[in-house]
């Protein structure tokens, strides 16, 4: 089989802390990392590999140069070759025009089977990509997959689709999209021979090497702009109820709350 | 990517999601969230609820009722249980075909499936997880004064624009965008289940029905799908309660939350949990209150041994009360928490569980 893998190089949310004087974010010392979804579209991709021997996994990103450390990562947990496309041309793009990005890399790669990538990114949450890449490809997709088996020798799968309520099973054909939830499998380490290969490949491509329309990438394409972005208000400080014992402090509570008719 | 002719675009749609028969809740907040939008637009704009399924006549009653002043129904034996491709379909064609200018999705595992999909077929902007949503410059001001930091001296309430601002977390919710879409139509997002509210209901409330030619065939649907499973689970509907008491690590095991059920059942709640306790495998992820769990607005948020991770605080500080329990004076909750107290929860818990009922 072949398979593409989308990824995308996030700072680690947990990490990001915000500049109480200028409400922006500060990002100096904030590690960048494989986005936790994605690594689990690619651990997917691996283990389809692992048991179907003659199967290639290329890895495609967007974004600044740096994301190569990313698609090294990649590699080195065993993906076969990475692409990184990389121009200011596309920067500033929203989900449409990041699609449409996309999916011309992933055409320039030519046929596959299996088109895969996570759900959302964590510096985003939108989830929307994967499903508009899907559609500017004209694929057929099921997001939020936690159970994968191929059937048919590849040429088709059975999926189990998260849902709050409980789950679907879906059987699609190749060539397809598929989104990947953190449920669906414990992504692998990178292995030491993987970091040590060198002669895997990762190749960077500009807005004129995907042949993209440049009236469909960017900031100024995309049909969705930021009009203004800020920081939460903290909510005012509460009460801290004081008391000597549990009780006390138990009573105070409750007195409060029923005074106030809450309860 | 402009839109030709953005006045030809009216009205707010809905995607009344309904699942096995039965409305979604996020469905009937959107009605209201659009009820009070198409108000502020005026100039006879009309919330619309778009119901997509097969025989589901007896929902639209339901959309009047909370608020709809019409219901673009389109069923199909086709449409019978969601698919990508069905519903991606009749749903781009309903919008060539009507042109809203705003159409509301619910931020669910459907909704956030199909809204991408229909975004990038009619090339039109998409919001993901919307938490607030204005038209007019004026309430947005109103908004922004309230709840954030932003400096408003710039804009102007009068101004007549009104195009959709639509409000989000990002970054895990340390930073909130305002995003719009000025030259294409319609206007989109996925908004997130429990941040709107629901109109009173009025019974026997009735509106016009458009019933909607489908264009349908089996081989538009390229997936198959086996089975629906409804998990046995015990159902947690957080977002409907009244009272969550939620646990954090400070529990120091998955038993604590022995406790917190007993505490949950006494006070009339649900029980909740950070997203530690969900990752530790404690509890599962259909109690976890967050930005990756669940929003939650009840009256009462009880949150024993939870430190505050931003990104618990931003599914759960627009509750009513907050009343943290923590041994760590230090711990962030106490600095959005109504009432903080200091101590262990295995004592404390039970002292109020006393109290509780008590005259």
């Amino acid at each position: 089989m072949k398979i593409i893998v989308c990824a995308k190089q996030v700072p680690d949310t947990n990490e990001i802390r915000i500049n109480p004087e200028t409400g922006t974010l500060i990002r100096d010392g904030v590690p960048s990392i494989l986005n936790p979804d994605d690594a689990n579209a690619l651990e997917l991709a691996l283990e389809i590999k692992d048991k179907n021997p003659g199967t290639t996994v290329t890895v495609v990103s967007m974004g600044p140069p740096q994301a190569q450390e990313m698609l090294e990562e990649c590699l080195a947990m065993g993906a076969d070759e990475g692409i990184l496309v990389s121009d200011r041309a596309v920067g500033g793009s929203d989900t449409w025009a990041t699609s449409n990005a996309l999916a011309a890399a992933i055409r320039k790669v030519g046929d596959f089977d299996l088109l895969l990538g996570g759900r959302q990114a964590i510096d985003g949450d939108t989830a929307q990509v994967g499903p508009q890449i899907a559609e500017k490809l004209g694929l057929p997709q099921v997001t939020y997959v936690t159970e994968f088996e191929l059937e048919e020798g590849g040429k088709s799968m059975v999926v189990k689709r998260a849902l709050e309520d409980g789950f679907e099973e879906i059987r699609i054909h190749t060539p397809c999209m598929l989104t990947a939830i953190k449920e669906l499998n414990d992504p692998r380490y990178m292995s030491i021979s993987g970091i040590y290969n060198k002669d895997k490949d990762i190749k960077v491509w500009n807005a004129a090497d995907i042949e993209v329309d440049l009236t469909t990438v960017g900031l100024k394409a995309s049909p969705t702009n930021v009009f203004r972005s800020f920081t939460p208000k903290p909510k005012g400080k509460g009460v801290m109820l004081e008391g000597d014992t549990d009780g006390e402090l138990a009573q105070h509570l409750v007195d409060d709350l029923k005074r106030k008719h809450i309860i | 990517m402009a839109t030709e002719n953005l006045s030809d675009y009216k009205d707010i749609w809905v995607f009344a999601e309904q699942r096995q028969g039965k409305l979604m809740n996020v469905a009937l907040e959107l009605i209201g969230e659009g009820y009070n939008l198409s108000r502020e637009i005026g100039a006879d704009t009309k919330v619309c609820a778009l119901l997509i399924g097969n025989n589901i006549d007896d929902l639209a009653k339901e959309c009047f009722e909370y608020g709809a002043d019409k219901v673009y129904l389109v069923q199909d034996p086709l449409l019978e249980n969601y698919t990508t491709d069905a519903y991606t379909k009749v749903i781009t064609d309903a919008i060539h075909e009507y042109k809203p200018e705003i159409v509301l999705y619910g931020a669910t595992h459907i909704g956030r499936d199909l809204a991408p999909r229909v975004a990038a077929r009619v090339d039109t902007g998409l919001t993901a997880d919307c938490t607030h949503l204005n038209v007019k410059l004026g309430s947005y001001i109103e908004y922004a004064k309230e709840n954030t930091t932003l400096n408003t001296d710039n804009l102007d309430p009068n101004d007549p624009d009104t195009g959709l601002k639509m409000t989000r977390p990002a970054f895990g919710g340390n930073l909130m965008a305002t995003i719009i879409c000025p030259r294409t139509r319609p206007q989109m997002s996925t908004v997130r289940p429990g941040v709107m509210s629901k109109r009173e209901r009025v019974e026997g409330a009735v509106g016009e029905i458009e019933n909607v030619n489908v264009k349908l065939t089996a081989a538009d649907i390229r997936t198959e799908l086996i089975r629906v499973v409804r998990e046995t689970k015990e159902m947690v509907s957080l977002t409907d309660a009244d009272i969550i008491c939620s646990g954090g690590r400070g529990l120091g095991g998955p038993d604590g939350f022995k406790l917190i059920k007993e505490f949950a059942d006494k006070v009339g709640g649900v029980v909740g949990s950070s997203r530690a306790c969900v990752d530790s495998g404690w509890i599962d992820h259909s109690h976890q209150v967050g930005q990756t769990g669940t929003t939650v607005k009840p009256t009462i948020y009880f949150a024993c041994g939870i430190s505050g991770a931003i990104q618990h605080l931003a599914g759960m500080q627009n509750s009513d009360i907050i009343v943290a329990i923590n041994k760590d004076p230090e711990a962030p909750i106490f600095e959005v928490a109504d009432y903080g107290i200091v101590g262990d929860l295995y004592k404390v818990i039970p002292e109020i569980m006393e109290r509780w009922d008590a005259e």
